[in-house]
């Protein structure tokens, strides 16, 4: 059968993470911090909606482009937090999760050999989304010293007169990297002048702990060429409930449409009952969460700099994102050595691009218990590398 | 705000020694946090939170809720009989209420008759005390924030996941 699969298919490399979590899935009591995902499960009144909605009989299609009622609500919370306004008529598409709106976005922009930028590290699909539309990923360089934020003069370095679309993921998954106003605004200059369209997925937004976000969307003259990438999964813990929506241009929307009602015809209509429940009732509960994300980012990037690690300080997401150069291994190796030794899983950095090589990714979506204890097995791995190098 | 009061507020079961890493403290400043939030009465003390059902002895004691209709007093109002009621052994919680009766209190004693004989020997008999209305405690469904007798469920997140 290999012989018949479609070579674009054929030539997307395997993901990263995939080996990894095959044998970390084999392994027992292992300590994971290579969970892209909160700890915390969907808040009860939330999921209880869920059950309402299916007691109620709600178990068909929706609109194409979702249900009417949470899509105003999704243009009112937009409005209130990002400040930016879209109508709910024409300007929202609801989609299963974040993803299928990037996959969606970039096969309605995309023509055969279009460029599209991306910054790296980044999430482990940007890549691969790109080339199954058939466009040339393009990465940018983001740097630990910098916070892995993203500058204007990187993006200009990369960009070539094919480039068509720059993808964005502030705050970013692995590195929880932001970007503050005056370099956003940097950006929207560029795009303006090179006439880019953004993609700006920004699902970690409300998990914000140093600053305030800024949506690239809100800025002058930004509206018309961003399409605002958002979803439930991180900051309401309703990942399993796989919704996310696209707020943008009403053509592209409408272009995104096309492709979906074709494709997946409409995002489930009991997980859009859930998240419509979380926008009017989830934020109180949602600050919870993001409060205890902020002392465990504290927490464990104390220990690991404690550990001799080099941790930049993430300002936002539920990402460590340290530099394990100094331990003298690679970071596939370090991972595989932690595993085996401390049974203690992160995700080797070189899974979101090859500007990961040299760190690792750990999630701190888990039990203050199990972070304390993960953190000390860590640092008794990080000396017995030490010792070894020394020996 | 105090950082130890934050890490309890969360409700979480960290020992001393677990709250004084999160809050990057010694445990002896943990220590020394618990003792002034002693010390303003914001922190009364630890309790264990326990499903007596499952054990045989214990098991046997009984819960109840009584509803108290009480006269406040001039200069007073409710205050000097609520904490007077307050101070019984049996009384494990005393709030005042609005709405339809006064005091919601929380008792518990070895035996049905004990219980009993507390309402209308020693509650019902106290100047001001206008009416009782007692509910036993059938069954727990969830004591203190934890659920009694839900299933355990394994965590259903993949153990790794981009």
């Amino acid at each position: 059968m290999k012989k018949n699969i479609a070579r674009h298919v054929v030539s997307l490399p395997k993901s990263g993470i995939r080996d990894f979590f095959e044998i970390v899935s084999k392994m027992k009591d292992v300590i994971s911090l290579g969970i892209g995902e909160p700890d915390f499960d969907t808040p009860w009144h939330i999921r209880e909606a869920a059950i309402y909605a299916l007691e109620k009989g709600k178990t068909h299609y929706t609109s194409n482009l979702g249900t009417i009622e949470l899509r105003r609500e999704i243009c009112k919370y937009v409005e209130k937090n990002y400040a930016v306004s879209y109508k709910p008529e024409t300007d929202v598409i609801i989609t299963v999760g974040v993803s299928e709106a990037i996959d969606l976005a970039l096969r309605a922009l995309i023509n055969p050999g279009d460029g599209v930028l991306f910054h790296e590290p980044c999430y482990v699909s940007y890549s691969p989304s790109i080339a199954l539309a058939f466009g040339e990923a393009i990465p940018i360089v983001t740097r630990a010293q910098d916070g892995f934020s993203l500058n204007v003069e990187d993006i200009a370095k990369a960009w070539k007169p094919n480039c068509k679309v720059l993808m964005m993921n502030l705050p970013c998954n692995p590195t929880g990297g932001t970007c503050d106003l005056e370099r956003l605004q940097a950006i929207a200059k560029f795009a303006v002048e090179k006439d880019l369209i953004i993609l700006s997925d920004e699902i970690y937004s409300e998990l914000v702990y140093d600053g305030i976000h800024t949506s690239i969307a809100s800025l002058p003259g930004m509206k018309e060429r961003t399409l605002f990438l958002h979803g439930f999964s991180k900051a309401f813990a309703m990942t399993g409930f796989r919704i996310g929506y696209a707020c943008g241009h009403p053509d592209l929307i409408e272009a995104m449409m096309k492709i979906h009602q074709y494709s997946m015809l409409c995002a489930p209509i009991l997980a859009q009952e859930a998240a419509l429940e979380a926008l009017l009732h989830g934020e109180d509960g949602m600050k919870v969460m993001r409060d205890q994300y902020h002392r465990r980012r504290d927490l464990v990037v104390r220990r690991f700099r404690e550990a001799g690690l080099s941790c930049h300080l993430p300002k936002a997401a539920f990402y460590a994102f340290p530099n394990i150069v100094a331990t003298g291994v690679s970071e596939r190796d370090f991972s595989f050595g932690l595993l085996e030794a401390e049974k203690v899983a992160v995700v080797p950095g070189t899974a979101f691009g090859q500007s990961g090589t040299g760190f690792v990714r750990a999630s701190f979506a888990t039990s203050y218990e199990q972070l304390i204890e993960a953190c000390d097995r860590i640092e008794r791995y990080t000396q017995n590398l030490a010792s070894k190098r020394r020996t | 705000m105090n950082p130890v009061l934050k890490l309890l507020i969360e409700g979480g079961q960290l020992s001393t020694a677990q709250m004084a890493v999160v809050a990057g403290l010694s445990e002896a400043d943990v220590n020394k946090h618990l003792e002034q939030l002693k010390k303003d009465k914001i922190f009364l003390g630890w309790r264990p939170v326990l499903d007596l059902s499952r054990e045989a002895v214990a098991g046997a004691a009984v819960r109840a809720v009584i509803e108290v209709r009480i006269t406040p007093e001039r200069g007073g109002g409710f205050n000097r009989l609520s904490e007077r009621l307050s101070h019984f052994d049996e009384v494990e919680s005393c709030y005042l209420m609005s709405g339809s009766y006064d005091l919601l209190i929380f008792i518990t004693g070895p035996s049905l008759q004990k219980v009993a004989s507390f309402v209308s020997e020693k509650l019902s008999t106290l100047e001001g005390v206008l009416s009782t209305s007692t509910h036993f405690m059938l069954r727990s469904y969830k004591e203190g924030g934890f659920l009694i007798d839900a299933p355990e469920q394994a965590s259903g997140r993949l153990k790794v996941a981009p």
